[in-house]
């Protein structure tokens, strides 16, 4: 049952009268009448509910590590630096009902005892940071925001930071130094954002779709929202579904629907677009690794695959993938592989910070390589060296971008290679960059000429 | 502009008033914060780009070094450090938007406006750029122009969106417009 996106609907639900008309804003009341800060806190961590950016963090335990007995003031701040290629599923959420994130932050900011709080937008999306504006205006007006909020001891500030446009900055400390003004250069951890983060005093990092899930975590009760879902993948999951498919768009999803079912029936996506077929699917934005039509659908082990953590890593990266921030990319049979993951890896090159060699460099190797395959120009050794690239970036940087932009090459090449190889083979069939709209690549074709 | 020397460039009085408030969302001496946002304002009311002297003027303002603008200035991809045209066209080109056709979008673009990507028309009136995902997947392929998005376009739509856009200047209406009601 839809949980952040019930009133999608209603007209006017961006405006905070028909918002508040349909139960808007009573988290706040409750929380702040009736709850203390660390009650609220408690049900958070019983709801299991699981940072919605991409990591998949416990959010009550994240919260939990907040250090609590510094005298400096703590801050809660919200990532919606929503920028990872396939997601945007945080944008619709604040641009349809942007008051359940003003909501949330208000009643999370309470919860964690912050008496300031931000929301970091993404510098491109200025057209939401014009309808958050106007949201934090009517919630002051409304006596929900500023001194003593609903006539309480507790006061809190909001304010909205527009980005400069760096997908780094969604990466929390990266963030974190954008929001003082600096490149966003990731830090070393430890310490913690949660000891040492915003003008290096304890802050929690949370994203959109995170913070808003805590309104009806405190309304129903922390037991009653992981009564949703499936297992440790408790509660809605809001998926943005692009690619080829019929019917594209942000969906609010019980976790555990089949992806069977996400990907075909008419409540979601709809099927696959022209009447073709499935190939492949990133599942969890551009940085999980991408599965071939059997393994997105069924498990290595014959199960039907599920729309939860659990289910969709299950098999490790051999057969299996992640749930990441829900970006979910489908491509039919007529999608190049290597033109796509190109693209991908175009972008983490463009967007690495520069910090760390192995992801500053090799970025760079893996667009430079993946360009000459796809364009013709390839060596069969090429396809080894891209694995070998991917490894030694993977881990062996500061922050996570290095693995993101290494996971796709790797599982790339682990469930494609033949289209890698055929690459190589046929160069003159490749110079057209729509070559498998004009006839889809089939691997027993390979294997009859080779 | 490019003759542009840092005492001949100023906020409005308007746009000063709004980079005080700014600054007053952060902490006492943590005005370095307001770097991005006011860098934003910037680019807005200066034709659209950073010049040395633009970035200089900004750095006296938060009462920080000029190293420490121009360092933020060229990390991050909004900010334009050379001139650019009365309209900027982004067009993404990461894979959702790929699998869309963007690439159509961008050769289309290319012939209709008879220049190639990163260039600027000869009267200054378009710039083309291919830029990395905006969130738009959904309604891919698409484009950016000033603080408006323009989604699943098809050669049809960009023809009838740049006769709108002929004769219009995008450049400053990126901030300003919406953080004076702050």
């Amino acid at each position: 049952m839809a949980r952040l996106l019930e009133h999608i609907n209603v007209p006017g639900i961006e405006t905070f009268d028909v918002y508040r008309k349909h139960g808007g804003y009573k988290s706040v009341e409750k929380a702040l009448k009736t709850m203390t800060p660390d009650e609220v806190t408690e049900e958070v961590k019983k709801s299991g509910l699981r940072g919605r950016g991409g990591a998949g963090f416990p959010a009550g335990m994240k919260w939990s590590f907040l250090d609590r007995k510094s005298d400096k003031p703590r801050y809660l701040v919200c990532n919606a630096d929503e920028s990872e290629p396939g997601t945007f599923k945080d944008r619709y959420l604040m641009e349809k009902i942007p008051h359940v994130l003003i909501e949330g932050m208000i009643t999370s900011s309470y919860a964690l005892g912050a008496k300031t709080s931000y929301i970091y937008v993404r510098g491109e999306y200025m057209y939401i940071i014009r309808i958050l504006e106007k949201a934090i205006q009517e919630a002051h007006a409304n006596g929900f925001l500023g001194k003593n909020i609903l006539g309480t001891d507790y006061s809190l500030e909001l304010y909205v930071q527009p980005g400069g446009g760096a997908y780094i900055c969604g990466e929390e400390t990266a963030l974190l130094e954008s929001l003082e003004g600096k490149r966003g250069n990731p830090r070393l951890k430890p310490p913690f954002p949660a000891v040492a983060g915003l003008y290096a005093s304890p802050t929690v990092v949370n994203n959109v779709e995170t913070i808003s899930a805590v309104c009806s975590i405190v309304n129903e009760s922390g037991d009653e929202y992981a009564k949703i879902g499936i297992g440790k993948s408790t509660g809605t999951k809001l998926i943005s579904a692009s690619g080829h498919i019929n019917k594209p768009g942000v969906y609010e999803i019980d976790l555990g629907l089949p992806v069977e079912e996400f990907i075909y029936s008419d409540k979601y996506c709809g099927g696959i677009w022209k009447g073709r077929k499935l190939k492949a699917v990133v599942a969890g934005g551009s940085s999980v690794p991408i599965l071939p039509a059997d393994l997105i659908l069924k498990t290595a082990k014959g199960e039907p695959r599920l729309m939860s953590y659990e289910s969709l890593s299950d098999g490790g990266f051999a057969t299996g993938t992640m749930l990441g921030s829900g970006g979910f990319i489908v491509m039919d049979e007529t999608a190049c592989i290597v033109r796509n993951l190109w693209t991908f890896t175009r972008f983490y090159h463009h967007e690495s910070c520069g910090q760390c060699s192995p992801c500053r460099e090799g970025t760079g190797w893996m667009e430079k390589v993946l360009h000459r395959i796809e364009h013709g120009h390839g060596h069969m050794d090429d396809i080894d060296l891209l694995v070998d690239v991917a490894k030694k970036i993977e881990g062996n940087t500061i922050c996570p971008l290095g693995d993101a932009a290494a996971w796709p090459v790797a599982s790339a090449i682990r469930h494609f290679r033949e289209e890698f190889e055929y690459h190589v083979r046929y160069p003159e069939k490749v110079k057209n960059p729509k070559h498998f709209e004009l006839e889809p690549f089939r691997s027993e074709k390979v294997l009859a000429t080779v | 502009m490019s003759e542009q020397k840092i005492n001949q460039v100023q906020f409005s009085a308007e746009t000063m008033e709004l980079v005080q408030r700014i600054i007053k969302r952060y902490p006492e001496g943590k005005q370095k914060s307001a770097l991005l946002p006011v860098l934003h304002l910037a680019q807005a009311e200066f034709d659209g780009w950073l010049s040395a002297p633009v970035m200089d003027y900004v750095a006296s303002i938060l009462s920080i070094k000029p190293i420490e603008v121009y360092e933020v200035a060229s990390f991050y991809s909004m900010y334009n450090l050379e001139p650019v045209g009365k309209c900027l066209i982004e067009v993404c080109q990461t894979g959702p938007c790929w699998l869309r056709g963007s690439d159509d979008i961008v050769d289309h673009l290319e012939k209709k406006l008879n220049i190639k990507v990163g260039e600027t028309t000869a009267d200054g009136m378009f710039t083309l750029k291919t830029v990395e995902c905006l969130g738009s997947c959904g309604t891919a392929p698409m484009l950016q122009c000033g603080s408006d998005y323009y989604e699943n376009l098809t050669t049809e739509k960009v023809d009838t969106l740049i006769e709108k856009l002929r004769g219009s200047d995008q450049r400053s209406t990126y901030m300003k417009s919406n953080m004076q009601e702050i």
